[in-house]
């Protein structure tokens, strides 16, 4: 046999796909970020010197910075209200036994289950039988449907984990519900509230799908905001708007999942 | 002062989970200052008892008292008791001072107060330095401790032990039994504590309630429960028995003398309150430690001579546990090895006193 047929095992192939692979999906995503930083006005390789000004354009865009601060907003009160009615589900269903638990639990996490344009437009649908105009408000509420499961199977997750005998400690102890919540329960499952967040906060910032059916007229998103410029045409300015995205999108989860390490080998 | 209260009474208390019956109609109660078992198989409805006192179950029928108060409505919180757990749950979050102080903060002890009281509980429990650890630092005897010093700063009404010293190891286990019972005994404080185990149970208690079932088979002290069990559940549950079944020849010398099928005369004291006619059946029971192995009979009118062969010798140490054959049947003993055991297949006389055998009434 030869050396190159020697080299040639099922595992080196298998490693050389998994790059194949990965180049195709990241590929394209550093293009754009490298993009964002050519001086050209016309976004096309070879690049053409190196520059800032497609993000300083950005940062003069009234547009973009009003599409941005949108997802923000919505995206921190996603996260808060998701978290806040993810937790307290949870709980009702890993500590309390009561009728009708299987079907809620479907119901909470079928969200993700069902494609999101359907989800999309099922919500749009029964607005109009409500003959409630879209708002703001029906933005968040998508948002939140769309996002509470995430923030159920992953505190869920970590509430089995901890032990009744913490809850029964600190009731026998004189604390009351509230203050057992507050001091024993809360803390203990924190690493995982805290990453229902960043899900929460992550999958809202860059959704587009639900949010193209539900924002009202002339709000606009960040990804909706680029939806809308590609229309027209491929400025560099997308490629750093896109490049932003990455970052943040990347970045949170990143940090959070670091925060939450601590926290978990603090608790162990 | 009502001196003779109990601390904690249950009357009639029955505990149902469905169709399931955990705990049937049973009353208890636990003395100022004593220290009571509950002692029995798994499933036999210790622990439901326990969390029913402790407010964590609530009873199907029947009422708790604590220092002579109904609390079957009181929830856990407003209880005022102590509870050690199996597995210590200690808040891993919080320090160990944080964990002691837990319960002294939500009796609203002022901070100077709480801090002195909570370094006596750890000088208490002997672990006076550890206060600013995290329970993860610690050893699973030392988190124990601390679990006990939270449990008994706030000065409860009643001590819950719902098997604290199953979680360590053997050694640990003693010394931790040892010392429990001493802070009990000094602190004074009633005390329930579950347990299947009976060398905790013999060692440590005022008061064995032996539970199977659901039911209470058995209370007493110790020494009661262990040398005259009052039926043949107790009886194989604690300690090493021989069971058989005899009936009733006759007496003599205000002895009985019973046939026992396969095995010969068996020559045992009369129970006072059993119904023991001529010819009435009864159940034998002899704990293992009471029978003797002798090299020759003895003459002495009270004991019974048997003729054996052991079968298989369990060297232990200081003791030895032999299976003889007794005729039809395989007698299990435990006698103290004087310079060396019996050997296998030896030719023995197998001894008992007549007042070593327990009598009982057939199920």
């Amino acid at each position: 046999m030869s050396a190159l047929a020697r080299a040639i095992t099922g595992w080196s192939l298998i490693r050389a796909f998994t790059v194949l692979v990965y180049l195709f999906m990241f590929l394209p995503v550093a293009v754009v970020v490298l993009l964002a930083f050519n001086a050209n006005q016309f976004g096309s390789f070879p690049m053409e010197g190196f520059s800032v000004r497609w993000f300083a354009a950005l940062w003069n865009n009234d547009a973009i910075v009003r599409a941005f601060k949108t997802s923000v907003l919505l995206g921190g009160l996603t996260a808060v209200l998701s978290t806040t009615i993810g937790v307290l589900a949870s709980l009702a269903l890993v500590r309390y036994d009561f009728r009708g638990k299987g079907l809620i639990t479907t119901a909470m996490i079928a969200p993700i289950l069902v494609p999101e344009v359907v989800l999309a437009v099922a919500l749009l649908l029964f607005l109009r039988w409500l003959e409630m105009p879209k708002s703001f408000l029906l933005l968040l509420l998508g948002h939140v449907i769309f996002t509470l499961p995430f923030v159920v199977l992953i505190v869920q997750a970590r509430l089995v984990a901890v032990r009744r005998e913490f809850e029964e400690a600190a009731l026998s102890l004189g604390a009351n519900g509230f203050q057992t919540f507050r001091e024993v329960t809360l803390p203990l499952i924190m690493p995982a509230v805290f990453a229902g967040m960043i899900f929460a906060f992550t999958i809202s910032f860059d959704d587009i799908t639900g949010t193209l059916f539900w924002k009202p007229g002339g709000v606009e998103t960040v990804p909706t905001q680029i939806f809308a410029m590609l229309r027209h045409s491929i400025s560099p300015e997308i490629n750093a708007l896109g490049a932003v995205m990455v970052v943040v999108t990347v970045a949170v989860p990143l940090l959070g999942a670091a925060i939450a390490r601590r926290m978990a080998t603090t608790l162990k | 002062m009502s001196d003779r209260q109990p601390v904690v009474e249950l009357r009639e208390v029955v505990k149902r989970y469905g169709n399931f019956t955990a705990v049937q109609p049973i009353d208890l109660s636990v003395e100022a200052g004593a220290f009571v078992t509950l002692l029995g198989p798994s499933g036999c409805g210790k622990t439901t008892t326990l969390r029913m006192v402790a407010g964590l179950a609530a009873p199907t029928a029947g009422d708790i008292l604590i220092k002579g108060a109904r609390v079957n409505d009181v929830p856990i919180h407003k209880r005022n008791l102590g509870i050690v757990f199996q597995n210590y749950a200690l808040f891993p979050h919080k320090s160990v001072f944080d964990n002691v102080a837990f319960g002294l903060k939500y009796r609203k002890v002022a901070n100077p107060e709480i801090a002195k009281r909570v370094q006596r509980a750890l000088d208490l429990v002997q672990l006076p330095q550890m206060a600013e650890r995290l329970p993860n630092q610690l050893s699973g005897g030392q988190q124990q401790r601390i679990a006990l010093a939270r449990a008994i700063v706030v000065e409860p009404d009643v001590l819950l032990l719902d098997e604290p010293l199953s979680a360590l190891d053997a050694n640990l286990r003693e010394e931790m039994r040892v010392e429990l019972k001493k802070i009990q005994h000094q602190l004074g404080i009633a005390t329930i504590f579950v347990t299947h185990d009976q060398s905790e149970a013999l060692a440590m208690s005022d008061k064995i309630i032996v539970m199977n079932q659901g039911r209470i088979e058995q209370q007493g002290s110790p020494e009661e429960v262990y040398t005259r069990p009052r039926s043949e559940f107790v009886a194989r549950f604690l300690g090493n028995s021989n069971l058989l079944d005899g009936r009733v020849l006759g007496r003599a010398d205000g002895l009985l003398r019973l046939a026992v099928g396969g095995l010969g005369d068996i020559l045992a004291e009369p129970d006072g309150v059993l119904e023991a006619g001529d010819g009435a059946s009864l159940r034998l029971v002899v704990r293992a430690e009471k029978l003797r192995l002798a090299a020759s009979p003895t003459p002495e009118a009270d004991v019974t001579n048997l003729a054996g062969r052991i079968e298989t010798v369990d060297y232990q140490g200081q003791s030895a546990r032999y299976f003889v054959t007794v005729g039809a049947h395989s007698l299990q003993v435990i006698n103290p090895i004087d310079q060396r055991p019996h050997a296998e297949g030896a030719e023995v006389s197998v001894q008992v006193r007549a007042r070593d055998i327990v009598l009982l009434q057939p199920e």
